[in-house]
């Protein structure tokens, strides 16, 4: 038999209250306000599931975005409770209290109500760290031959760096940005430290220099690493940001 | 009035979409890409399991090359695939996985030495050589003879996706994000570009261009059990149909995933199976051998996802207050396994059902995962109807897949249909001028902004998110793994009348943008509409074929149905689609029909099917000497694009 089967959690329904942070530019006269919901709660509700129960039956100007429901495209990052978080794998029955709070992420333009833009940020941090690989002869490469080599641990650890899914939660939390907007931040960090440690990328630290050396760079990290704490991939922001200053330091 | 000049406008920033824009730009022309969510939102990041290319580098993909890659695809299109496709496709997937490691995806690499793998049940040790330490590996993947699918740790569709965007982000193709095309601009049999809402603000923009490439991805959210993302609702197709003009092909051939979790509809990827994981039922046993004796868990995902629900059927099923379910077995590949190739598995047992697959069974059921239907389109990937109209990726259907494509083989076709049908978007650019009166552009503009118009106006009527749910409901129930003629006529009335009421939905939310119920209920029409042509073309179908599984008609009838359904929908008023089907020519096919090897063998024969396999036969044994280049070449000559026109080199066999 299944071990976990006699496990299936047969919770009383809880009732739930969402207090959510509401304002559409859009709709003429909208004001900031603080909306109310009650609804009850259901075996394995995510507030991905709550939302849209609370959109098709009880709201319908309600603005959220989730597009792959399974924390794997980062669009749903919410402050849940004064916590920045994926919505979508958020299950309420994780929180004992049973009233959430709901607001957009600050640091991104906000679009309406829990809807915010971070693919607008994400692409100019892209540009940016110039996120793709340089070398000149790339073009080059034969795509019929035999592919270089690689060795399986730096493919891997490679890909540990790559697992970023552009959520922005990390700037959310992040206090350094809060207060410099061009701050670049933990994930593009991250990016740059994914082409740093990947050999196809020829740059070199002193190009790298120019992407991070100033105050909106690495150095101007406070260290508060809310980033650490919230990232949904919990990728070593820590570590990599010790690992860019001791790098460029010595440039 | 808003009006966008381009030479491409690419609809759909996935991966279908980038690599054609890429390809394009690439040729020195420029690229527009319109996108409902920031590229490397798409969904193409949700493939966890691997991409097809047949390396041959490991171990267990000794002896792989294009032909047998070829065979896989065809029989596991259960003969209903474009077999010159298949072969364009199975040539160029090893160029492609190898271009995309030129351009950063860190693919996972053979390691050298003696390693552990679960084959069977059985814990094996595979030694692999130091020839090929280093090169990309493969894992072994439902329907496929050789361990072919190429992998990225449990990433693949992320780390392609993001390799891919930063391509184009370095290529400078600007991606115009949260815009939705809700309708081409045509005139005569000629595409135009498209009218694109902002999903921001709200405003209609048109889009013209020299070419239009739909690159939507699937229609999985018609159903509503999918693995798909919240934004596969197949509007890409939608505004293909509307035009009145052009086909979509074997909308019908719908594929369930055999493994996505209960309830939340989330897939485990088919690696789980591939790896060595099990399916058991409510006693805990073992029961896909006794229905798959040589493939088992790994034939192809029809077959497994129709035993699974026939198992049900039987009583063999768990209880659940969400219906019944079976058990996902991975305890046996052991932690350090699963935490290191399979984390995303992990992760979503974690946080979906608060459950450790280490040592507890996951609950899995056959859920709707992959569209092979699509917007008709030639080899070259022009659609059906409208000239300078493209279409590629899941949207379209170019024909690889035929009833069911194999796992791997669809994010292997987005990025090699983006490089072949790129190619023919170039030499189309190159040879046409825009040749266009503003005043077109402005009636197509005005006329949808009056229906945005009327909608808004409407105080009372339908919800669009109810027709929507009943419409999902009704695809579950009647058009889904099993069909019979009883259910599915009954499904197409249902659906009829949704489509009436849809024609008077009303909204309550008055914001000019950031509006998602007036997103919504643009989108549910088309979106009804498409569930006819799925359904109208299933209940017409009297066969079984691939993912097609008519309980009244078990035979794949190649005498009568070796054919593809062409659904076209010719007035805005029509509540059917209006079909025509285009036989397949088992003359010109490299392999001629025959028996999958897995599944039911129930065939009635083509009448021309003998002859071709004599024919085949003569013509391998006629030019044995010179090899299986040539003999390809004479059994089904293929044009393929100059730039991937080379042979591939493999380990040990250079280029032959
Ligand atoms: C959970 C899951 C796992 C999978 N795993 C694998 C696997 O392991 N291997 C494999 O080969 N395949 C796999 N597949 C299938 C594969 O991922 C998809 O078929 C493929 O990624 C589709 O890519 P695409 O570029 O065609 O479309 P998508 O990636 O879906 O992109 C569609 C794009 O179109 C845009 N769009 C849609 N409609 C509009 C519109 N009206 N206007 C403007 N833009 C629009 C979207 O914003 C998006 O950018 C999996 C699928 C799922 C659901
Ligand atoms: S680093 Fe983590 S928190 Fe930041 S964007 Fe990437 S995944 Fe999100
Ligand atoms: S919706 Fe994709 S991560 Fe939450």
């Amino acid at each position: 038999m299944n071990p976990s089967a006699e496990k299936n959690p047969t919770q009383a329904p809880r009732d739930l209250t969402f207090r959510i942070l509401r304002y559409n530019q859009h709709l003429p006269g909208d004001k900031p306000r603080v909306q109310e919901y009650h609804l009850q709660e259901a075996l394995g509700m995510t507030i991905f599931i709550a939302l849209n129960w609370i959109r098709e039956h009880q709201d319908p100007t309600l603005q959220f975005d989730f597009v792959c429901r399974a924390g794997i495209c980062g669009s749903c990052g919410m402050i849940v409770n004064g916590e920045p978080r994926l919505a979508c794998r958020t299950l309420t029955r994780s929180y004992e209290n049973p009233e959430i709070t709901l607001l957009p992420m600050p640091v991104f333009e906000l679009i309406a109500d829990l809807s915010v833009n971070t693919g607008k940020d994400m692409r100019r941090m892209a540009e940016r760290v110039e996120s793709w690989i340089h070398d000149p002869e790339q073009d080059k490469i034969d795509i019929s031959a035999l592919e270089p080599a690689m060795e399986p641990e730096v493919a891997e650890e490679i890909y540990e760096l790559e697992r970023c899914i552009e959520c922005g939660i990390c700037l959310a939390a992040c206090g350094t940005r809060r207060m410099r907007k061009d701050f670049l931040g933990a994930a593009g960090f991250m990016r740059v430290a994914r082409f740093y440690k990947d050999p196809r990328d020829k740059r070199t630290a002193d190009d790298f220099y120019e992407v991070l050396g100033d105050e909106h760079g690495v150095f101007g990290c406070m260290t508060l690493l809310g980033c650490e704490d919230y990232c949904p991939k919990q990728l070593p922001h820590q570590e990599q940001i010790a690992f860019l200053r001791r790098k460029l330091a010595s440039t | 009035m808003n009006i966008i000049y381009t030479d491409h406008l690419v609809i759909g920033g996935g991966l279908a979409g980038l690599r054609t824009a890429i390809a394009t730009k690439e040729r020195g022309q420029d690229a527009i890409i319109v996108s409902l969510v920031p590229a490397k939102r798409s969904h193409s990041a949700a493939a966890q399991g691997g991409m097809q290319a047949s390396l041959g580098n490991s171990l267990m993909g000794e002896g792989d090359d294009e032909d047998v890659h070829f065979g896989d695809t065809v029989r596991g299109s259960d003969w209903g695939c474009d077999q010159k496709v298949a072969r364009m496709f199975v040539n160029t997937a090893p160029k492609a996985i190898r271009q995309l490691a030129v351009w950063g995806v860190p693919w996972s690499r053979v390691q050298a030495g003696p390693r552990h793998a679960v084959i069977n049940a059985q814990t094996v040790t595979l030694t692999e050589k130091i020839e090929a330490h280093g090169l990309i590996t493969a894992r072994d993947f439902g329907g496929t003879k050789k361990w072919r699918t190429c992998y990225t740790s449990d990433g693949t569709g992320h780390t392609m996706l993001y390799a891919m965007d930063n391509r184009a982000i370095q290529d400078k193709i600007p991606v115009h994000e949260r815009q939705e095309a809700i309708a081409l601009i045509h005139e005569g049999d000629v595409c135009f570009g498209a009218i694109v809402r902002d999903l921001i603000t709200g405003k209609l923009s048109a889009y013209v261009a020299k070419a239009t490439t739909i690159a939507t991805g699937g229609y999985g959210r018609l159903y509503s059990t999918t693995t798909n993302a919240l934004i596969c609702k197949g509007t890409g197709a939608g505004i293909a149909l509307d035009t009145g003009k052009v086909a979509l092909g074997n909308m019908e051939a719908v594929q369930f995933h055999p493994t996505a979790i209960v309830p939340a509809g989330i897939l485990v990827t088919e690696g789980c199976r591939g790896d060595g994981g099990l399916l058991r039922d409510v006693d805990g046993y073992r029961f896909m051998p006794d229905y798959e004796p040589e493939k088992k868990e790994l034939a192809s995902r029809d077959v497994v996802s129709r035993r699974m629900t026939e198992h049900i059927r039987k009583g063999k099923g768990v209880a659940s207050p969400y219906g019944y379910h079976l058990w996902l077995d991975i305890t046996n590949l052991g932690r350090e396994h699963i935490e290191k190739n399979l984390r995303e598995v992990k992760d979503i047992c974690e946080y979906f059902l608060g459950i450790d697959p280490a040592v507890e069974w996951i609950p899995v059921r056959p859920t709707q995962h992959y569209s092979m239907g699509g917007v008709r389109t030639d080899e070259n990937g022009m659609a059906y109807g409208l000239k300078g109209l493209f279409a590629v990726g899941e949207a379209a259907c170019w024909d690889l897949h035929g009833f069911n494509r194999l796992g791997g083989n669809s994010v292997a076709e987005t990025v090699v249909a983006g490089m072949i049908v790129g190619e023919r978007v170039a030499d189309y650019i190159e040879a046409h001028q825009i040749d266009i009166g503003t005043q077109l552009v402005q009636r197509f503009l005005k006329q949808e902004q009056e229906a945005i118009n009327r909608l808004m106006a409407r105080d009372q009527g339908e919800n669009a998110w109810e027709l929507r749910n009943q419409m999902q409901e009704v695809m579950m129930e009647h058009v889904g793994i099993f069909r019979n003629a009883k259910d599915l006529e009954a499904g197409v009335e249902k659906l009829k009348a949704l489509l009436v009421r849809s024609q008077k939905i009303a909204i309550k939310t008055k914001a000019t943008g950031a509006n998602a119920e007036l997103t919504e209920a643009l989108r549910v029409p088309k979106m009804i509409r498409l569930a006819l042509c799925v359904a109208y073309g299933a209940l017409q179908r009297t066969e079984s074929r691939g993912a097609h599984a008519r309980e009244d008609f078990p035979a794949r009838d190649d005498a009568n149905w070796l054919k593809r359904t062409l659904a076209y929908w010719k007035n805005p008023g029509d509540l059917l689609p209006q079909l025509k089907y285009e036989p397949l020519n088992v003359k010109e096919m490299e392999l001629p029909p025959g028996f999958r090897g897995y599944g039911k063998a129930n065939i009635v024969e083509h009448p021309d099917t003998a002859a071709r396999l004599a024919e085949v036969e003569q013509v391998k044994a006629e030019l044995k000497e010179q090899g299986r280049h040539a003999i390809q070449a004479k059994l089904m000559p293929v044009d393929l694009p100059l730039r991937y026109q080379d042979t591939n080199e493999r380990l040990f066999r250079g280029r032959t």
